[in-house]
């Protein structure tokens, strides 16, 4: 079993990433990895709960987030710089995701085997 | 060490199609391994072979099938990434009554369990967006 991280760089709406890497975790979840998310820069706009992506013909993303857990991804992260330099609180999630500082990514991502990211 | 890379960058728009490619020649010319590149999202644009180039201009498209060709690397290209921008192998434009294709060997058309898949069975995945 190999450890992948999938780190998400995005805002939701603007490009593929999000929705294509949302796409790669849920297909990456059948293959019985140790599998981990990463929400980092303008990432953590993914994860807000208030999305109205239907005014712009786009799925809602955050819709997804809470089916996680049942594809058995559990290990959900943020950068809590970048939540606070955008002005954002846990609150305002649509998932519980657990607040990592910048030194606790640098020691997260030294843990992998391998790094997707978007 | 073995390598596996995935491409999310289109040839000609963004640095990182071409970028991913010349680190692809230089990692087997030192001897390496490249166990599979994965184009998904916009790089899947890479397999259009119907890309025309002018003359002094580098074909990207070509190079890949080239690399293939000489190294024997496994080049797959995302279904759902592919479909959704019109990149079709026969067999695909066949299924949804497509009167054309742009998409043929060596690129092969698969899901992303591909890209899982080479996570697993390589060193290094590096990404080039």
């Amino acid at each position: 079993m190999k450890k992948i991280l999938f780190v998400n760089r995005q805002a939701p709406f603007g490009r593929s990433y999000a929705k294509e890497s949302l796409d790669a975790l849920l297909a990456g979840s059948a293959y019985d990895q140790d599998i981990s998310v990463l929400y980092s820069g303008d990432g953590v706009f993914q994860l807000i709960k208030e999305q109205q992506a239907k005014s712009i013909g786009q799925k809602n993303i955050a819709a997804t987030l809470p089916a996680l857990e049942m594809y058995d991804i559990t290990k959900i992260f943020a950068q809590a710089s970048a939540l606070n330099t955008r002005g954002l609180t846990a609150e305002q999630l649509a998932i519980d995701v657990k607040l990592l500082t910048d030194t606790e990514i640098a020691t997260l991502t030294q843990n992998q085997d391998c790094i997707l990211s978007f | 060490m073995i390598f596996s890379l995935a491409v999310y960058a289109a040839p000609y728009s963004q640095e990182g199609s071409a970028t991913a490619l010349r680190f692809a020649e230089s990692a087997l010319k030192q001897g390496h391994q490249l166990y599979r590149v994965f184009f998904y999202g916009d790089g899947v644009h890479n397999s259009n072979h119907l890309h025309t180039p002018p003359q002094d201009e580098s074909n990207l498209p070509q190079r890949w099938k080239t690399l293939a060709e000489t190294h024997g690397v496994d080049l797959v290209v995302c279904i759902a990434a592919s479909l959704r921008r019109g990149i079709l192998n026969s067999e695909e434009a066949t299924r949804y009554e497509k009167s054309n294709h742009n998409c043929e060997a060596p690129f092969n058309i698969s899901g992303l369990g591909q890209m899982i898949d080479a996570c697993v069975n390589s060193d290094r995945v590096i990404t080039f967006a």
